[in-house]
């Protein structure tokens, strides 16, 4: 029983670093750390087709990563796609006149939404709740491949 | 029968007791009596089964017939927690000592009063280092039992017995592979507890001149039976073969040298 | 022929006895844990030796394991062009799968094989049946505090072995692979999710703990008290630990993930 303190000691230190492993997989490697980003902003845009977008896909500008998506949903009088993104704080200097699209990673990658500052005609900038006007909705490999084809066959 | 003591409330009672482990019979219906506060030896060849008797008065092993009673309870017949409180009266000596090797001398003594009772750790240290003076080892309490000789372990083993102030205590061939000191120590230690505890002792031997110089009483066994009972004075003067091959140690007599086997000459030639 | 159904027989047999015997074993050691739990300071003892001496081969195994995932999903998915997805990749693999099994089949050649050895000597040097003759019970006392500790440890092992993995992919793939940091944990995250994928990683290991504990703490009450029997128990621990714990994986699986 001499070396029970030590003992007591790296025992806690085992079971504390089990969970703080438990927490780093939660808020690191899982979806559960996108739900408490602390501080950002929402931004709204309309889609025709969000195409496989998702919850959680990433925003960004000039490829650099600004925010996540966090809904889609249905807008049911146009059935249109009504995508929410959060975008970190700091980026809060986005002209009010940008565009967003849908663009996809590679050609299986994921999709992602890219925002395209825009030249900034009002000096106003995109605040909580802003809605983005200028949209390019996704593009659907299906649908390009069938107007391909559908040319082609046109074509001869 | 008839010099059997007189049944004056003995503290172990057995009755026709039967055992047997696979198709080998290990006792076949003895009877005998132990009488509180005196030290009685139950001796016999190795392999009879010695052990195997403290087992099935401590209820670790149930018999296949008759019954023993401990302090007037049957021991096969109590719930568990009536066994346990039993046990808790009756100290066993196993012959390696069955430290538990993860504690040091005190922690092991200490070990049934950590156990049994709430007593606060200033009194435990007390009681315990009480009982490694009894058995002389007060200043061997922090040594790990690995370090101990196989007589400290013993005399450890033995002070972790009387840690409860049990009314009973079985050795299970408490003097096998000691040197004659450590052996000493141990016959004077058995013999004074006894007296001075107020003790029953039990002990299962098979080495004759240091059991008989404490011993009571002494039941013989050979071959699942009673062969023979008494006082040492009385076994040494009785006309038994059996009790004088085992009490003097010859190689041959009722107790055959040879295992049984088939015939020499038969077995040499057959190939 | 005869002769091979009575040998038949003969193993059905002593498996249904053995399984009969284990399944008492539990039902008394779970019945210990009310026993045990007042008495936190043999749980602890347990906890460091079975929880704290395997954390360096987990979290060794877990690094390299994590590391090879890296390199290798590297190669094949860049074929592809999707080395975006290593992160997914790796943390998918080492969570559901690779963290709870190998930290399972670690733990048992660790901890469990320890555990069979220590309480077959225990039984061995008779101390085991002196605890009894001493009116302690000695699946109460031994043998339910380190079923415990096995059971709270496991989980804590495969949580740690995933997250170092993750370290490990991440620095191989990000750090000397070149694959893109952002895309490396935002791929990852927005695909591992934390009820589908790591709680059910979780409960795995827990089921595993579960299973190795008992395994390893019942052969060695069950062994032959010889120094070849513990060997053997020893053994027989690892075995049937791995077969148990790749067999109930597949079962786990398929309830969890696969729908069947």
């Amino acid at each position: 029983m001499h070396n029970s303190k030590t003992q007591d000691t790296f025992v806690g230190l085992f079971v504390a670093s089990g969970i703080a492993a438990l927490f780093y997989m939660a808020m690191q490697v899982s979806n559960l750390g996108s739900y408490t980003s602390g501080d950002s902003y929402t931004i709204i845009a309309q889609f025709q087709n969000s195409g496989g977008l998702k919850v959680k896909s990433p925003v960004s500008v000039a490829g650099v990563r600004i925010g996540r998506v966090s809904s889609i949903r249905l807008d049911k009088e146009s059935h249109e796609s009504i995508v929410e993104m959060q975008i970190d704080s700091q980026y809060n200097n986005l002209p009010d006149d940008s565009g967003a699209s849908i663009y996809t990673a590679g050609l299986l990658g994921e999709q992602y939404i890219s925002i395209d500052p825009g030249p900034g005609i009002s000096g106003e900038f995109l605040k909580d709740n802003s809605k983005i006007d200028n949209v390019s909705s996704a593009i659907i490999l299906e649908e390009m491949i069938g107007k391909f084809l559908m040319n082609k066959a046109e074509g001869k | 029968m008839a010099n059997r003591p007189s049944p004056d409330k003995p503290i172990v009672k057995v009755h026709n007791l039967s055992f047997s482990r696979g198709s080998r019979k290990i006792f076949d219906g003895i009877d005998l009596e132990i009488q509180r506060g005196k030290i009685t030896a139950i001796m016999g060849p190795s392999g009879t089964g010695k052990t195997t008797l403290l087992k099935l008065i401590g209820g670790q092993l149930m018999p296949d017939h008759g019954s023993i009673h401990v302090d007037g309870q049957n021991v096969h017949r109590l719930k568990s927690q009536e066994l346990f409180n039993l046990r808790k009266r009756m100290g066993m000596l196993f012959q390696s000592g069955a430290l538990l090797t993860d504690m040091d001398v005190f922690d092991n003594v200490a070990f049934p009063l950590r156990e049994h009772t709430r007593l606060p750790e200033s009194m435990i240290r007390t009681l315990v280092l009480m009982k490694l003076h009894a058995v002389g080892l007060r200043g061997a309490r922090k040594l790990m039992p690995n370090e101990l000789s196989g007589g400290m372990a013993r005399r450890v083993a033995l002070a972790r017995a009387i840690a409860l102030d049990p009314m009973m205590i079985m050795y299970d061939e408490p003097f096998t592979g000691q040197d004659p000191i450590s052996m000493g120590a141990l016959v004077h230690l058995i013999k004074s507890l006894n007296t001075a505890l107020g003790l029953t002792s039990v002990i299962v031997s098979h080495d004759v001149q240091e059991t008989a110089a404490i011993a009571d009483y002494i039941y013989v066994l050979a071959e699942g039976k009673i062969v023979g009972h008494g006082t040492p004075q009385q076994l040494a003067d009785s006309d038994s073969q059996w009790v004088q091959q085992f009490m003097n140690g010859n190689a041959d007599g009722p107790v055959p040298f040879h295992y049984p086997a088939p015939d020499y000459l038969d077995d040499l030639l057959a190939s | 022929m005869f002769e091979f159904l009575e040998n038949l027989g003969k193993t059905t047999r002593s498996s249904f006895a053995k399984l009969g015997r284990s399944t008492f074993f539990l039902g008394h050691t779970l019945m210990g844990i009310g026993d045990v739990l007042p008495r936190p300071s043999l749980l602890t003892k347990q906890l460091y030796s079975v929880g704290v001496l395997s954390f360096l081969i987990i979290t060794i195994s877990g690094l390299f394991v994590g590391m090879v995932l890296g390199l290798q999903g590297f190669y094949t998915l860049s074929d592809f062009g999707a080395e975006e997805s290593l992160g997914v990749m790796v943390a998918a693999s080492l969570v559901r799968e690779l963290g709870p099994v190998v930290s399972a089949l670690l733990f048992a050649g660790r901890a469990g094989s320890a555990l069979t050895a220590e309480i077959g000597l225990m039984k061995a040097t008779e101390q085991l049946s002196g605890m009894e003759m001493m009116a302690v019970d000695p699946i109460k006392r031994i043998i339910t505090p380190r079923f415990l500790a096995g059971f709270i440890s496991t989980p804590l092992l495969a949580t740690l072995f995933s997250a170092i993995g993750v370290v490990g992919g991440h620095m191989v793939g990000v750090g000397l692979l070149g694959v893109d940091d952002g895309a490396f944990w935002a791929q990852m995250q927005s695909s591992i999710d934390f009820q589908e994928d790591i709680i059910n990683g979780v409960i795995k290991s827990i089921v595993f703990g579960f299973v190795v504990s008992w395994i390893a703490l019942f052969e060695g009450y069950d062994t032959i008290p010889t120094a070849e029997g513990v060997s053997r128990a020893t053994t027989r621990t690892v075995v049937n630990s791995a077969f148990s714990v790749l067999g109930l994986d597949f079962i786990l699986t398929a309830l969890m993930f696969g729908d069947i």
